[in-house]
């Protein structure tokens, strides 16, 4: 199974670079997305798989699944919450503005 | 020791402050104490004889660097000459410098000089030299560009950089090569196992890089382009480190090398012709210089090589003879150096043309001006010690036996280019002398009405010239303590040598007074013959190689970076990608990392299967689709089929976490899309779409392969029972991620809410601000 995800967080990754590399604020903001979807996926596969319960401790149990690569997506989701929703909000200031959202077009000015 | 090294660096941490009262107390007055002090301290090694010390400081034992000092005959040379020539170069500045200029400045880099010098001499630690070489390169640069609103002090100073920095580096890859064959980093036990480096077969590489780092340091031809230029500098300078000690560094470090070194055929070769040819083109360039620190410039250029040239000779008598001049060449030449600086400073130019006769005005500096300039010229009076040494190199030059056959071809023809470029010497030493004080004064032309230079100005020319005569009358004085220890640590045994002055009649006093009698000649007859540098120098200046270099490269590197800093993210992005996917992946095959273990695998469920393909084709959908309330929905799936995924892998907290800020997000995102101009359809060029695609599928695969290996290899044991088994002992709770979160990285977790907060302020600014246009 862990190589279906590995294929899986592969996809996610092209996917979203692929969207990065267009011209279009929209596209850019959902290829973000995409790209920490795959990252989480990348995180939790690298750990192993359905070995054990869910990490809360019960009586009787013993083996339990990797807590660490958990913790650390929680972490990430949370984050790639924040840089998402202020790329959105940006995108919107940036189109608002400048009455385009096309990347190419938005290239600061001459005399830089 | 170290705290004299380090003396000139702590004591210019203080300069800065010290020059706020510069009206009242000149800095430079601490600038000549400071050497004067060192100069006392190393002096007192004479007493009681002399035998070399060695002290060591731990600076960085993990790499084998430390700070390793070794005193020997050749450092105690040269530190009392930086210190010395220090002191009286401090006291002339003194009065050459005005209290108006930025004295912080130019004595903080003066003392960080001094230091670095003294470090270059007496580290023993290859490392520790090379730092301190760089260092001296930093600082020559500073005061070259003191009066930096000038152009030409700027382009002197950049060019003197570029040229012995390039060297610098060169050094450093001969010294990495020396320390990884012999396994030491210490200059002493390198000169012990001389013959684990002169059989390497890296030998001539090392010889190479070892070379050229003394050769641009030393301005040998044809890397002496830089010191001309280098004269833009205050004279202070150009008398301390362009004439007396800098430029002798990569003397210096060839002395330092040569008891290793001398023993190969081609070291002889390459050190004995580049020097010589210095020689010839410094002295034969001198004559055509207009300005008084040009033709001392390239004096300075020749003599260099006429003692680079003896080094390269090595027998007894020429190392003799090296050290000797050394010594005596920053005793004229500073003298000289400061005379044209007191022109300078009393007549306001420097241009020969405009000067003559001032031998009535400036009789004191006359005076000293004579006594350097005979005495650089090797003119045969017993109180000149330039006479002795350069009667020394040419019986060194009639002494050489080449012992292959391109090396007898160079020895034979040493002594006639000895006779040329010391013919040129003399020209240039009166040309120097008698275009400045004698002749017909024109007082008119001069800038300034020429009266004699204040008293404190004379005092250090004075000394140096005092120092010529004293070692010219009583040479044995200087001898005994001090040259011999030198030569001896040079030449790799004993070398003592009576300096006399009358050696009866023989070849090198013949080739002595034809030096003169040409000279004589070719000096008065200068505006007859001067014509034939319209045609010599004429393109094989070096200067227009370097200035087409720089230029070219500065064009180039122009056009490199405007063409790939053109403005678009997205090819920013690709380059960035594609060097991360091109490096990673040479990675795995170089390290054959690709490895999938299949023995521990979880099984593979339908449920699993539906979900990622579903996943997959939801992903691909982002990019095929061109509405925009679709692209949303569709990125919605993403991140609800990863739920899922989460739950079927036995993560409850990531489920909910996931469900939550995945209705979120899509709540924000079709909130903000009314706003964005709708999706068009992709309209990428082809080549565009063709590398899009490329770099996204490399992408993919690099994400893929890395998920692979890791999960099938691993290197060391996972921390994660630590966590297991602590939650309920240390955090007190029983799910274990939320332990981790709020408890165990709790530091963490603040700093992450810390980024959601100021996430959170710049969105609600970036929505509340209104620009003009839209009020």
């Amino acid at each position: 199974m862990e190589i279906v995800m590995s294929v899986l967080a592969g996809l996610l990754f092209m996917t979203g670079v692929y969207n990065l590399l267009q011209k279009q604020l929209l596209r850019i903001v959902i290829g973000t997305a995409l790209v920490s979807h795959g990252a989480h996926l990348t995180i939790l596969t690298m750990g192993k798989l359905k070995e054990g319960a869910a990490p809360v401790l019960t009586d009787g149990v013993e083996n339990y699944t990797d807590p660490l690569p958990q913790a650390l997506i929680l972490t990430s989701i949370v984050i790639s919450f924040g840089v998402t929703s202020l790329l959105l909000v940006l995108a919107y200031r940036a189109s608002k503005i400048n009455h385009t959202d096309n990347m190419e077009k938005l290239r600061g000015n001459d005399y830089e | 020791m170290i705290l004299p090294v380090l003396l000139p660096f702590i004591i210019a941490i203080f300069i800065p402050f010290l020059s706020k009262w510069k009206e009242k107390f000149h800095t430079g007055i601490v600038a000549t104490i400071v050497p004067l002090i060192i100069f006392i301290y190393f002096a007192s090694f004479f007493a009681g004889g002399f035998s070399s010390v060695t002290k060591s400081y731990s600076w960085i034992p993990s790499l084998d660097m430390n700070l390793v000092f070794h005193l020997d005959g050749l450092s105690l040379l040269f530190v009392l000459l930086i210190s010395g020539i220090g002191t009286l170069v401090g006291l002339y500045s003194i009065y050459y410098l005005h209290t108006t200029e930025k004295l912080g400045h130019f004595y903080v880099y003066f003392l960080i000089f001094m230091g670095s010098m003294l470090g270059v001499v007496l580290s023993d630690n290859v490392y520790a030299l090379y730092s301190f070489w760089e260092f001296t390169s930093l600082s020559s640069f500073l005061l070259i560009g003191f009066w930096n609103h000038k152009h030409a002090s700027r382009y002197g100073a950049l060019k003197s950089m570029l040229i012995t920095v390039f060297g610098g580096l060169s050094l450093l890859g001969a010294l990495v090569f020396m320390h990884s064959i012999t396994g030491t980093t210490s200059i002493q036990q390198m000169l012990g196992d001389s013959e684990a480096i002169l059989n390497s077969e890296f030998f001539p590489l090392i010889l190479t890089l070892l070379l050229l780092g003394a050769f641009t340091k030393s301005a040998q031809f044809p890397f002496h382009i830089w010191l001309p230029d280098a004269m833009e500098a205050p004279t202070p300078v150009s008398a301390y480190l362009h004439s007396a000690t800098m430029v002798k560094a990569g003397l210096y470090l060839v002395a330092r090398f040569s008891p290793m070194l001398s023993s190969s055929e081609w070291f002889f070769i390459i050190v004995s012709s580049f020097g010589i040819l210095t020689l010839c083109w410094g002295s034969y360039m001198a004559v055509r210089q207009t300005d008084l620190k040009g033709i001392l410039a390239f004096s300075t250029i020749s003599q260099l090589g006429m003692i680079m040239a003896m080094l390269g000779f090595g027998t007894k008598v020429a190392v003799f003879a090296a050290m000797f001049h050394i010594l005596n060449h920053a005793t004229f030449k500073g003298s000289l150096f400061m005379v044209a600086g007191i022109v300078d400073h009393e007549t306001g130019t420097r241009d020969i043309r405009k000067l003559g006769g001032l031998m009535n005005y400036l009789p004191m500096t006359a005076t000293l001006a004579m006594f350097g300039v005979f005495s650089m010229a090797g003119f045969p009076l017993p109180f000149l010690n330039g006479f002795y040494s350069k009667e020394m190199f040419f019986l060194s030059s009639l002494d050489l036996s080449g012992q292959g056959e391109f090396a007898s071809i160079v020895a034979s023809l040493v002594p006639y280019l000895a006779v040329f470029g010391s013919i040129f010497t003399f020209v240039y030493s009166m040309y120097f002398f008698f275009g400045t004080f004698r002749g017909r004064a024109n007082l008119g032309k001069l800038p300034k009405k020429p009266h004699e230079a204040p008293v404190g100005m004379l005092i250090s020319p004075a000394i140096l010239v005092l120092l010529v005569v004293i070692i010219g009358l009583f040479p044995s004085f200087i001898n005994e303590p001090f040259i011999s220890h030198a030569a001896s640590a040079v030449y790799g045994g004993d070398v003592s040598k009576d300096i006399y002055f009358w050696h009866g009649f023989n070849l090198p006093l013949i080739m002595s007074l034809t030096v003169v009698a040409f000279g004589t000649i070719l000096a008065l007859t200068i505006p007859r013959w001067s014509t034939v540098y319209n045609y010599v120098p004429g393109i094989l200046s070096m200067n227009k190689a370097y200035d087409y270099t720089v230029d070219k490269s500065v064009t180039f590197s122009t056009k490199l970076t405007r063409g790939y800093m053109n403005g678009s993210l997205a090819l920013y992005m690709k380059l960035i990608l594609g060097a991360i996917i091109i490096v990673s992946f040479s990675f795995f095959f170089l390290t054959d990392g690709f490895a999938i273990d299949t023995s521990q695998l979880a099984p593979v469920t339908t449920i699993e299967i539906i979900v990622a393909i579903t996943m997959a084709i939801a992903a691909l959908g982002t990019i095929f689709t061109n509405n925009r309330i679709a692209a949303i929905l569709i990125l919605g799936v993403v991140g609800y089929g990863l739920a899922m995924l989460f739950i079927i892998y036995r993560a409850p907290d990531l489920a909910l976490t996931q469900l939550i800020i995945e209705t979120v997000t899509v709540a924000l995102f079709l909130l903000v899309f009314y706003h964005l101009p709708s999706l068009n359809s992709r309209d990428e060029s082809r080549p565009d779409q063709i590398s899009n695609w490329i770099i996204s599928i490399g992408f993919g695969l690099l994400v893929t392969t890395v998920a692979i290996s890791s999960h099938s290899s691993k290197l060391f044991d996972s921390i994660s029972s630590y966590f297991v088994e602590n939650s309920y002992k240390l955090g007190g709770g029983d799910n274990i991620v939320n332990v981790i979160l709020v408890d165990m990285r709790g530091l963490d977790t603040i700093f992450e809410i810390a980024v959601l907060g100021i996430a959170a302020m710049a969105i609600y600014s970036l929505i509340k601000i209104k620009n003009k246009k839209e009020e």
